[in-house]
């Protein structure tokens, strides 16, 4: 088992043909994940690296191939288009790596995917990884060993270097998902909380968090109610500056300066466990599987 | 980006919100001028991205024309929160009887604009939410069909209970606010006091929005807006390489990939008994020349006793942070020492590279962390 993407999963690559799309492509079937298809509109009929049939369309690579989910990697100005013509042409999961998507823009992409009955992960964000099965996205491979943790983050480079100290201690993991900084994404911390949760491989979780907004006080209380295996907390950003803030409409709307302090003040409340390195992390772990 | 206050004001006079007259000066003499011109009563208003300006004294009011010229010598020049203040707006003074708050964010958690107001306003809008929230009234507004005239109306009347004048005018106000927010691709905007005056018309007397950066490059009237000169020249200076720079006041100097590491490894700075001297994050695909200019911001800031790379390689690669530490380091003597940790993609490239130039390299984050903090304190 695994969360949201397995060795079954078939694969559609949005901006296969470009610089950041192949190159990570090639990186995704080295890891075994299965490609079966690209799309860059213009370039249909032709094969990428002489095995995987480009088409024009989403919808075409669907019904050719039967991909189930896509990850894409296309240029700012043509992701929010990307993602829902993906979440419309019947996949049932949509990565999306690209960054720089106006956030008006998302405030109409996230509902719609929705309404599509399409689950969207990012953007922003560096996609996610079921160790020894598949990866969906840029999570470097040799970093990860399939086992009982699950992970979810804000963020990328820090996941990974969490992810390492935790194989590095012997400790693999279900799932690994990267769930994006921008202000709104798709999948949330709840989400991967709530399906970490009936995940049967999954027997501890991970949270990183990070500064802004109130993504960790909400799982703090979701994980109070709803969870019963132990998550460990981590929150960067606790010597971050105040900053410049303009305007009134963040604190009022919040009620939440949302600091680092507050948020790991949040997660101990509600009996979450909060590391304060990233190198304490494996042990806290180690702990809870075995207490 | 963060636009002034006098740029907001001309995207709400394009759109129908009324806002005093007003022109911006850089030297007294200039807004000794505007307030003759006038010729009536003042507010000379520091135009700088910081919040907090009234309370930092960087708005006065003048009633004569030599008096306008002594508030602009007084507020140009002034610091507030580490940036200079470069430009005033000069404004007739208004004869306020009220003072309500009308702001719209991007909200994160709902996913959806939402409108606030408050007939309490002013710069304690804050406190007021803290203490009274039954005082703020908030709308939600479904991306679908954007702000609906009932929403806004409902806002009014709740701003102006009593008073079905003021409260048309506020909600057709409310309305070109929304507007104005969309057309300008922005995350943040706030009227704040939207005043009554003495006759009974509303008017916005100040202005604040904030653009989402992802919306410059279809937007570029907007992105015209921005004021390298008003903004931390290192700041600037970073973005043009596409690094992101914020200076601070410690000793350790950070270079890092990706935002979130950036910060732990800052935390893990402080967590070591350092302080971290700035956030620096290089990025996914990082260059050569980024590193280099990186390297440059950071030894530019006479803080720095010890300089910490810390590289998680994944898009980035190792081999291009080393061929720029080395690039950087040619020809310059380092004043101050320097330590890097890299792991992940082209590792051993790296550590290669770097030996070759007389660098040694760490692969653990604490250890290296822990080196840096020790040789910015000996």
């Amino acid at each position: 088992m695994a969360i949201f993407a397995d060795s079954g999963t078939r694969v559609v690559v949005q901006g296969i043909t470009g610089r950041d799309g192949s190159f990570h492509s090639r990186q995704m079937m080295e890891y075994g994940t299965q490609v079966v298809a690209g799309v860059t509109p213009g370039k249909g009929g032709q094969k990428f690296d002489d095995r995987v049939p480009v088409f024009d369309t989403v919808e075409e690579a669907v019904r050719e191939e039967g991909a189930t989910a896509s990850v894409i990697y296309v240029p700012a100005a043509f992701a929010a288009a990307a993602i829902c013509e993906a979440a419309d042409s019947g996949v049932k999961l949509v990565v999306c790596i690209s960054e720089g998507i106006p956030v008006l823009d998302m405030l109409k992409v996230v509902p719609y995917v929705e309404d599509q009955g399409a689950r969207l992960i990012g953007p922003n964000c560096p996609g996610m990884i079921s160790p020894g099965q598949t990866k969906l996205g840029i999570i470097p491979g040799q970093i990860v060993e399939p086992g009982p943790v699950g992970v979810v983050s804000r963020s990328g480079t820090l996941t990974y270097e969490v992810v390492w100290k935790l194989t590095c201690a012997g400790l693999g993991q279900s799932s690994c998902v990267g769930i994006g900084g921008d202000p709104v994404i798709g999948t949330n911390f709840i989400d991967c909380l709530s399906a970490f949760e009936q995940d049967s491989q999954t027997e501890a979780i991970v949270l990183i968090g990070e500064i802004g907004g109130t993504d960790e006080q909400d799982a703090a209380l979701y994980i109070k109610d709803h969870l019963s295996k132990p998550v460990v907390g981590f929150v960067a950003g606790q010597t971050a500056p105040p900053g410049r803030r303009m305007g009134h409409a963040g604190a009022i709307i919040s009620g939440s300066s949302g600091t680092a302090e507050e948020k790991i003040a949040t997660f101990r409340e509600n009996g979450v466990e909060v590391a304060e390195r990233p190198a304490d992390v494996p042990e806290i772990i180690a702990q809870a599987l075995n207490g | 980006m963060n636009i002034h206050e006098y740029q907001a004001k001309e995207i709400f006079r394009e759109h129908g919100i009324p806002v005093p007259a007003g022109e911006v000066a850089t030297t007294p003499e200039e807004a000794e001028k505007i307030a003759a011109r006038f010729g009536t009563e003042v507010v000379v208003k520091a135009q700088v991205h910081a919040g907090g300006r009234g309370k930092a004294g960087g708005v006065k009011l003048a009633a004569t024309p030599a008096e306008a010229r002594e508030a602009a010598e007084k507020i140009l020049g002034m610091e507030i929160k580490g940036l200079t203040v470069q430009k005033v707006l000069v404004s007739p003074a208004e004869d306020i009887k009220h003072e309500a708050y009308v702001g719209a964010i991007v909200d994160r958690s709902s996913g959806a604009v939402v409108l606030m107001a408050s007939p309490e306003g002013g710069i304690d809008i804050e406190e007021v939410a803290a203490k009274t929230p039954e005082l703020i009234f908030k709308e939600k507004v479904d991306p679908r069909y954007g702000l609906l005239s009932h929403q806004a109306q409902r806002l009014g009347y709740k701003l102006y209970a009593g008073d079905p004048g003021r409260a048309r005018q506020a909600a057709d106000m409310i309305q070109k606010l929304y507007d104005s927010m969309i057309d300008a691709g922005a995350s943040l905007i706030e009227i704040n006091p939207l005043i009554t005056t003495g006759s009974g018309e509303l008017k916005a007397i100040d202005a604040k929005m904030n653009i989402d950066d992802n919306e410059l490059f279809r937007r570029k009237e907007i992105a015209e807006y921005r004021d390298v000169e008003s903004e931390a020249p290192e700041e600037v200076a970073a973005r043009a390489k596409d690094l992101t720079y914020i200076k601070l006041d410690g000793n350790v100097g950070c270079c890092v990939n990706g935002a979130g590491l950036a910060m732990a490894t800052m935390d893990l700075v402080k967590y070591y008994g350092g302080e971290p001297a700035n956030f620096l994050d290089i990025g996914g695909s990082s260059s050569p020349e980024k590193v280099v200019t990186a390297l440059q911001i950071i030894t530019s800031d006479p803080g720095v006793k010890s300089i910490l790379f810390n590289i998680f390689g994944g898009i980035t690669r190792c081999d291009d942070v080393a061929n720029g530490i080395v690039e950087a380091t040619k020809g310059i003597e380092l004043r101050v020492p320097i330590t890097i940790r890299l792991t992940g993609t082209n590792e051993e490239e790296a550590v290669k590279i770097l030996e070759g130039a007389g660098f040694s390299a760490m692969t653990d984050m604490d250890e290296a962390v822990q080196k840096a903090v020790a040789l910015a304190t000996n």
